[in-house]
């Protein structure tokens, strides 16, 4: 038993707060903001070093026992991912620095983001169904905050929509845990694998999970939940975008993930097949508005659902590859996405707009931001030898070894429609006739590229470095496919 | 018992729906004040209300008599996150309507710019 686990959730949360004491003194801010993020880092590594020696870390707050307290249980998926959103919000504040501006800089912008971290590591850390809920509702609500911060008319319209489909998503998921409680009459995600075995009426447990992926789903965005999302992650500038890109949805992913690896699994043949039809039409709900759209923004924006539809098929497929697969993909999503809003979200301060066809031209005077955006647009798409590519190929080869071969047929189609839609970013952006562009200081545009370069380096370095990373992601896929390891480690203190 | 509720907690989601269906925000924002009154109260139903002792253990209460503590500390938490969000939810309604000039919602579907 350790207290280590609990350090990225009480790290940032206690920065948070100190940070709302002084909100006018912008350079303290940012450097508090950065102390903050970078020791969540540092405990992240930390964590997945002990979590990789020792095994599964749990603990039940207050020393009650296992299913009475709750449950925070750390196993190599979940310190992969509380250290990746830790590295991504460390990149997001360094990125903001220069762009998000003073005004809302001193508008407990950072406190906003560290909240946000909070929430995010904790639904990712929990192993209450319940207090998955709360720091779900944490996390939603610094979102709340961040998507209307600054109160830019777009803004204020967009949000309260973002607002509404949460509140409606957070009562289902009330309403779910009540119906999980009244069957098995316990909240505690080791002590609900083993009960819901016991339990012989599958029908009403099979209703529930169905509701559980509704409520996720609105979280995930997968098909056909997913209408709110371009509308309103379109409205908050770069840096909130890419922060939320890379990790509000993940959250809902997450959440599926956990929830059908661990204890739904008492009609595998229904929903598990729901969730692989389900995310199938994701993938191609998400190509139909990449294709779509010529602004470089929301084609970002739909090339998240595609990638949600990704991982959640090679998931559906409960065999090694796939789970080791999605749990790659998910990691390389998460990076990848918030470098390429970064890129986005240079282009468009160059160019004033972010409409593709007022722009071009740009390979001329800004080449090294164009070859940048090239290999993260290869990344992105899954070209060997970059990040995307290991992931993809475990999730292809999952859905072979399972019965939906044609879902992966869809993905390795969806990879090419995912490639011709970033690659007419850079065509369009970086080729052709030159565009008026918006004078850039050396320094402010050194200051943006500077965190973009270092992610998209660490996104090079997953890829070509995948053979090394690889031992981390099967222990973690082993944790998912045989949940009684996780039992023991939690109900077995 | 459970009966009546169960009747309350649909009519309480039935008239949730229709006024988040309706255009005005600010029913809106009672539809989903309804919603999480309505959400709670299954959760209070489903935990089951056959208990009347308090959950503290005491001598000569039958262990079937005593109420099930787990479902009141979940709705506490969930009031109070519900009371939150309703707050702010106010508040980003009204500033809205300062910048924006409507509480329509027909209104604010914004304007379609892309090709």
């Amino acid at each position: 038993m350790s207290n280590l686990l609990l350090f990225p959730i009480l790290i940032p949360l206690l920065f948070a707060i100190v940070l709302m004491f002084f909100p006018k003194r912008i350079v303290m801010q940012r450097a508090i903001a950065i102390a903050g993020s970078a020791s969540t880092l540092l405990v992240g590594i930390i964590l997945l070093v002990k979590v990789q020696n020792d095994g599964v870390q749990a603990i039940t707050l207050g020393s009650w026992p296992a299913p009475f307290g709750i449950s925070m249980v750390s196993d190599l998926f979940s310190a992969l991912l509380v250290l990746s959103s830790s590295l991504i919000t460390l990149f997001v504040i360094l990125y903001s620095i220069s762009t998000i501006g003073v005004a809302r800089e001193q508008s407990y912008y950072y406190s906003a983001m560290l909240f946000l971290l909070v929430g995010v590591n904790g639904a990712f850390t929990t192993g209450d169904i319940f207090n998955l809920f709360v720091f779900v509702e944490v996390l939603l609500m610094s979102s709340y905050m961040l998507i209307a911060h600054g109160g830019e008319k777009q803004q204020l319209r967009e949000s309260i929509k973002y607002l509404l489909v949460n509140i409606i998503s957070s009562a289902l998921f009330v309403a779910a845990v009540a119906f999980l409680y009244s069957v098995t009459g316990t909240l505690n995600m080791a002590d609900l694998a083993v009960k819901i075995p016991q339990i012989e009426s599958t029908g009403v447990l099979t209703l529930i999970a169905v509701m559980f992926l509704v409520v996720f789903g609105f979280k995930a965005s997968i098909f056909p939940l997913y209408f709110w999302l371009p509308g309103s992650y379109y409205a908050p500038p770069t840096p909130i975008l890419a922060l939320f890109g890379a990790l509000l949805t993940k959250v809902g992913v997450y959440a599926i993930m956990r929830t059908y690896t661990l204890f739904f699994l008492m009609d595998t043949g229904f929903t598990h097949e729901l969730l692989a039809i389900i995310s199938v039409l994701t993938i191609l709900a998400g190509s139909v508005g990449a294709l779509a759209y010529f602004d470089v923004k929301k084609i970002i924006i739909y090339n998240i659902i595609i990638a949600v539809g990704v991982i959640l098929f090679g998931v559906s497929q409960l065999n090694e590859a796939g789970i080791n697969g999605s749990i790659f993909y998910l990691i390389h999503d998460m990076l990848i996405k918030a470098a390429l809003f970064f890129l986005v979200g240079i282009i468009a301060v160059i160019f004033g707009t972010t409409k593709l066809r007022e722009m071009g031209g740009l390979i001329k005077t800004y080449p090294f931001l164009g070859w940048t955006f090239l290999v993260t647009a290869f990344g992105l798409a899954g070209i060997p030898p970059l990040s995307g590519f290991p992931g993809k190929l475990l999730i292809i080869q999952g859905g072979f070894e399972g019965s939906l071969f044609w879902g992966s047929i869809v993905i390795l189609v969806a990879s090419l429609v995912v490639l011709l839609s970033v690659m007419r970013i850079f065509i369009y952006a970086f080729w052709g006739e030159p565009k008026p562009t918006i004078p850039l200081e050396e320094s402010t545009y050194r200051k943006m590229l500077i965190p973009t370069v270092v992610l998209v380096l660490i996104t090079v370095i997953l890829g070509v470095g995948a053979e090394m990373f690889m031992p981390l992601i099967q222990g973690a896929g082993e944790v998912l496919l045989n949940p009684s390891i996780y039992i023991d480690a939690v109900l077995k203190e | 018992m459970e009966i009546i509720m169960s009747v309350v907690i649909g009519f309480l989601f039935m008239a949730a729906v229709y006024l988040m269906l309706s255009k005005s925000l600010i029913r809106i924002i009672i539809g989903t004040g309804l919603l999480s009154h309505g959400a709670h109260l299954l959760l209070l139903t489903m935990g089951g209300l056959g208990g009347i002792a308090p959950p503290v253990v005491a001598h000569g209460v039958e262990v079937s008599d005593y109420a099930d503590p787990l479902p009141q500390a979940l709705i506490l938490t969930a009031i109070v996150i519900s009371f939150a969000v309703t707050s702010f939810f106010l508040v980003l309604a009204y500033r809205a309507y300062q910048e924006l000039g409507t509480d329509n919602m027909n209104l604010m579907r914004g304007t379609e710019d892309y090709e």
